[in-house]
């Protein structure tokens, strides 16, 4: 019971830097930004900051095998709702027990932003690997990726397809759909 | 008693009266979640079909804190910060050992008061009553 300590420590101001961080990271796609202040259990810092910033309940989430621990913490500080694959629109866990992507919302041609946003946990997250391209890079960008066909099949679909945030302890990195990925 | 009483002796108790109650009982405790106030809805149901309505918003002051490995929850009219951490403290040690302790020295008296406020209340608007009756009719008679 004693593990839903851990929100931020300045709600209000920690939210805002979290938020500011999150927007910054998903509107440049690839580039590792650093989020503090949460701590939940199964959830790593980056991805605690996010669940605190981005979602309350009306946000329905899935959590994926592994990061079942932070059920009763995402209850208590944001009170959402949990859901399967199909209907989340943010999905906490590893990429081994998140994919495969085909079950996730992707939206709908009318409403494209009706889709699932991936929050995964990775081991390493740096700068190198597949080359992206796209809105918020101005020339090219790497970014170690858990498994570059898959998505490069969710950047095919664009404008459709799901939005993915790396994290790594408390370091994170967005990928939304719209980053082309090219070759190492 | 139930949690969901005590939970409402809280809610509903004096600012003032309820920091001083629980006084005594201070404890180190983790802070879950800091005093915050914010309102909420209250809902209603009345009319035959029992549909839910919204009465009005209501200012709360919440606080969650953690003593030993007892979560307390507290929820309080309006702003005071003080109260809200008072009432999780209660609700935290009505779980452990010393809730009969804590059941006679806070929980009683704050029911006591809000029952004897109550009936002096029901006592002056009872003191207002008026029968109404009928006198009978001549056509009756």
């Amino acid at each position: 019971m004693n593990d839903l300590g851990g929100g931020f420590p300045d709600p209000a101001r920690d939210g805002a830097r979290a938020f500011r961080a999150i927007l910054d990271a998903m509107a440049r796609p690839g580039r590792i930004v650093t989020v503090e202040g949460a701590h939940a259990p199964g959830l790593s810092p980056a991805a605690a900051a996010v669940a605190l910033t981005l979602c309350d309940p009306d946000v329905p989430v899935y959590l994926a095998e592994g990061a079942s621990g932070a059920r009763a913490w995402l209850t208590f500080h944001c009170g959402t709702p949990f859901v399967d694959k199909a209907e989340c629109a943010f999905a906490f866990g590893r990429w081994d027990a998140l994919a495969p992507l085909t079950p996730y919302r992707i939206g709908t041609s009318e409403y494209p932003d009706r889709s699932a946003t991936l929050v995964v946990e990775v081991d390493t997250l740096t700068a190198e690997g597949p080359c992206l391209t796209g809105p918020g890079i101005a020339e090219t960008r790497h970014l170690s990726l858990p498994d570059v066909d898959a998505l490069r099949g969710n950047a095919a679909q664009f404008p459709l397809g799901v939005d993915v945030m790396l994290t790594c302890g408390d370091r994170l990195a967005c990928l939304p759909r719209s980053t082309r990925i090219g070759d190492a | 008693m139930e949690r969901r009483e005590w939970l409402s002796i809280l809610a509903r108790a004096p600012h003032a009266r309820l920091s001083a109650l629980a006084t005594p009982f201070a404890r180190q405790v983790r802070t879950l979640r800091a005093p915050e106030t914010g309102s909420v809805m209250v809902r209603g149901r009345a009319g035959g079909t029992g549909a839910a309505f919204n009465l009005g918003e209501m200012t709360v002051t919440r606080a969650s804190v953690a003593l030993g490995d007892v979560v307390g929850h507290g929820h309080v009219q309006g702003r005071s910060k003080d109260a809200a951490m008072a009432a999780a403290l209660v609700d935290a040690l009505m779980q452990g050992p010393d809730a009969a302790k804590v059941r006679a020295e806070v929980l009683q008296p704050l029911k006591a008061m809000h029952t004897a406020a109550n009936t002096t209340r029901a006592a002056k608007a009872a003191a207002t009553k008026v029968d109404f009756f009928t006198l009978v009719r001549g056509e009756d008679a």
